[in-house]
Formats: C-alpha cells, structure tokens, sequence
C-alpha cells in the first residue's frame, strides 16, 4: 500500500538546476511532515560529494570523470548555457541577489529536517566512490531493488 | 496576540516554510505563530503547508509588500 505521507526522490542529475528542486521540494515535504528519501544514482552522487573539490576514482578513466565532474553542491554547474562558466556563475550572481538559498545550505537543511539520503551502490563502485567521498549523514549504499521497495510504499514519486 | 514571530521577510521559497516548520516546534499546541514574508508565493504555499500539517491558518493579510500570517499549532 503507497502511503500519503511518504516521498521517494530519485536523484540522477548532478546539474545546479536539477539539483535545485530536489533540495526544495525534499525540505518542503519533510517541513510538511512527509517522510522523505531521495536516492543518490550516477550524477545525482556527485551533489553529497564533499565540497573539497577531490578528485576520486580508481582508474585514469574514473579519475578524468570525476576530474571533469568534480561535484559536491558548491560545485555543481548549470545543465546548459555554461558559457565557459560564465552561465553558472550568473545563475548563482542571481540567486544570491534574490537570496535564494546556496545548494549546500538547503542539503544542510534537508539533514536537519531528517531527508534520509541513500547512495546507489552500483554507480558508487563505477565512480570508484567510497562513504568517505560523501558528506556525513548518508545512509549505507543500496541497489536498485530497495529503491523500488521505497517507491512502491511512497504515495509521491518523483525521477529528477 | 502572536506568541512568537518569525521574519522572513527577503526569503525565498522554501525558506519561509522550512524556518516556519522549525519554529512551530518549539512551541506548544494552541500556540500562534506569526509569520513575516515577502514572497508572493508564500500566499498559497502557507495555505498547503497548513493544510498538510493539520495546523490552522487563521490569518493571511498582506501589508504593502509584507504578508502576515498567523499559524496556530494544532
């Protein structure tokens, strides 16, 4: 049976603007008393990378990736109209502007507000991640079949 | 009369809720809040907000540019 109360977030884009409303929308229900879970897959792990900017990975391949997806919610870069940079840079100029909240403080809040946060282990193991690339507070890494079990129990479900 | 304020005034969305959220726990039920915005969409997000949490909204007036709202804990 889906419960009303309960929220499951597939997290797989590690783009700014994707990882906006996975923030607000995991603060907003756990504020509304909603029991919130967002799984962490493929891009999506690089938004509770730490913000120190590490490189990670086991191989050239894994290191270049991560080399050219450095991560962690301070790091994070617009999906399009990058321009060198430039795009992302204006999109942040911006919010701060209109004191919207910075990624790493809404990732902070969903923490505090009790968003249970779950890594995918098959694309942790790809990236060649361990628990120590990620900031505290993440759950243990689970596969696709406990994902679908959350799914199933959540009368909300939203692919970002 | 409000038993607590909050000013989020200058906030965007989600802030004012989840700051809403916080302060209404520290209070007991019967309790007012009173809630400071200036995000337009605070208007119907208090509303929803209220209503998912089962607490009463039981005043939404905007002044100028500020709207209030007074929240009683359930």
């Amino acid at each position: 049976m889906s419960d009303a109360n309960k929220v499951t977030i597939i997290a797989c884009s590690g783009d700014l603007d994707k990882a906006y409303p996975i923030l607000i929308l995991a603060s907003t229900a756990a504020a509304s008393g909603k029991d919130v879970t967002i799984f962490f897959s493929f891009w999506g792990l690089f938004i509770i990378k730490k913000n120190d900017g590490k490189i990670i990975g086991k191989d050239w391949m894994t290191k270049m990736l991560s080399w050219m997806h450095r991560g962690g919610a301070e790091r994070l870069k617009l999906s399009q109209y990058r321009m060198g940079g430039m795009g992302t840079w204006m999109m942040n100029q911006v919010f701060r502007k209109n004191k919207v909240a910075k990624l790493s403080e809404l990732l902070a809040m969903c923490q505090e507000l009790g968003v249970r946060m779950i890594p995918c282990q098959m694309t942790m193991d790809a990236f060649g991640m361990t628990m120590n690339d990620l900031i505290d507070g993440v759950e243990q890494p689970v596969g696709a079949a406990t994902a679908l079990e959350y799914a199933s129990e959540s009368g909300i479900n939203w692919f970002i | 009369m409000a038993d607590l304020t909050l000013d989020a005034r200058g906030l965007q969305c989600p802030m004012p809720v989840v700051k809403a959220k916080k302060a209404i726990d520290s209070m007991q039920s019967g309790q007012v809040l009173e809630i400071l915005a200036t995000d337009p969409g605070s208007k119907a997000d208090f509303a929803a907000w209220s209503r998912a949490t089962g607490h009463d909204l039981v005043l939404a007036t905007q002044e100028g540019r500020t709207f209030r709202y007074e929240v009683r804990k359930k």
